[in-house]
């Protein structure tokens, strides 16, 4: 198994919001706080285009880089988690990151009033027993540990929200823009899909 | 020593003086990587649904992801 990454494609996401509602109710996550969001350019003028948007899970992490407790940490598959008992709500990760996805519940901390990082998880809970009632309510649900991907992707209903193996996700997304009969002379096209399905790739 | 060459010898040394602290001495840090300080985490796959079998895991998570590819489940 190579990487978890999520895919969204913006030709089929119509802003529905499922994806954050469905992450919102299956986490339990607390007011203020969006895990995922819809994220719509051009909102109102034809050929507006919508993206779902949450932790990329990034191969190399910038919140991990500049982390100063140190509290993150990447699974074997490939997914950026934290522990909160380390976290100081410093703020650091939230602006390291490209997508801006640790979020901040506006609560106590040891540094300042912002409490404790939260972010998407992939569903993959966080650093406590499997299952866990304390698991759940740092983290919320580890569907990864059922064998499920995030709730997000599966409730997507336009399946734009991919989720996955990052191999198995852009062999999805090859084979819908093959038989789309466009997309292919996008930019980085042959860079991200052209290449043969490479398992296990780092 | 009259006066002006003691004046010019004095103003020579304090330019010498002055100018020894102009020196530059490399500033370039070297970072270290970090290392994960927190609680260990176990793998998805030593939950009670798997009962530690990677294989039987990475199976359902592929099967799973699959499914996602609506053009695989049309006949």
């Amino acid at each position: 198994m190579g990487r978890m990454k999520f895919l969204c494609d913006a030709e089929r996401c119509i802003e529905c919001n499922g994806c954050v509602t469905a992450c919102k109710n299956e986490n339990e996550v607390p007011w203020g706080v969006n895990r995922r969001r819809v994220v719509t350019m051009n909102d109102g003028v034809p050929g507006e285009r919508s993206l779902s948007v949450a932790c990329m899970h990034c191969s190399d992490a910038p919140c991990m880089a500049v982390c100063p407790t140190n509290c993150f940490y990447k699974t074997e598959e490939g997914v950026v988690l934290h522990d909160k008992d380390m976290c100081i709500g410093c703020g650091y990760c939230f602006f390291a990151c490209p997508f801006g996805a640790p979020q901040f519940p506006n609560g106590p901390a040891a540094f300042g009033d912002r409490g404790k990082m939260d972010k998407c998880t992939f569903c993959a809970g966080g650093p406590e027993e499997t299952g866990s009632k304390e698991e759940f309510a740092k983290y919320g649900s580890n569907r990864l540990a059922e064998g499920k991907l995030p709730a997000c992707a599966e409730m997507c209903s336009t399946k734009a929200l991919l989720a996955g193996d990052s191999s198995t996700v852009s062999d999805i997304f090859r084979d819908r823009v093959l038989r789309r009969g466009k997309g292919l002379e996008a930019w980085g096209w042959m860079t991200a899909y052209g290449a043969e399905q490479k398992e296990g790739a780092q | 020593m009259n006066a002006p060459r003691l004046m010019s010898m004095l103003a020579a040394a304090a330019l010498l003086a002055g100018l020894s602290a102009c020196s530059e001495s490399p500033q370039v840090t070297t970072y270290e990587q970090g290392k994960y300080q927190g609680k260990a985490d176990s793998q998805p796959w030593d939950s009670p649904v798997f009962k530690g079998d990677k294989a039987a895991w990475e199976h359902a998570m592929k099967q799973r992801a699959r499914g996602q590819h609506e053009y695989n489940r049309i006949p």
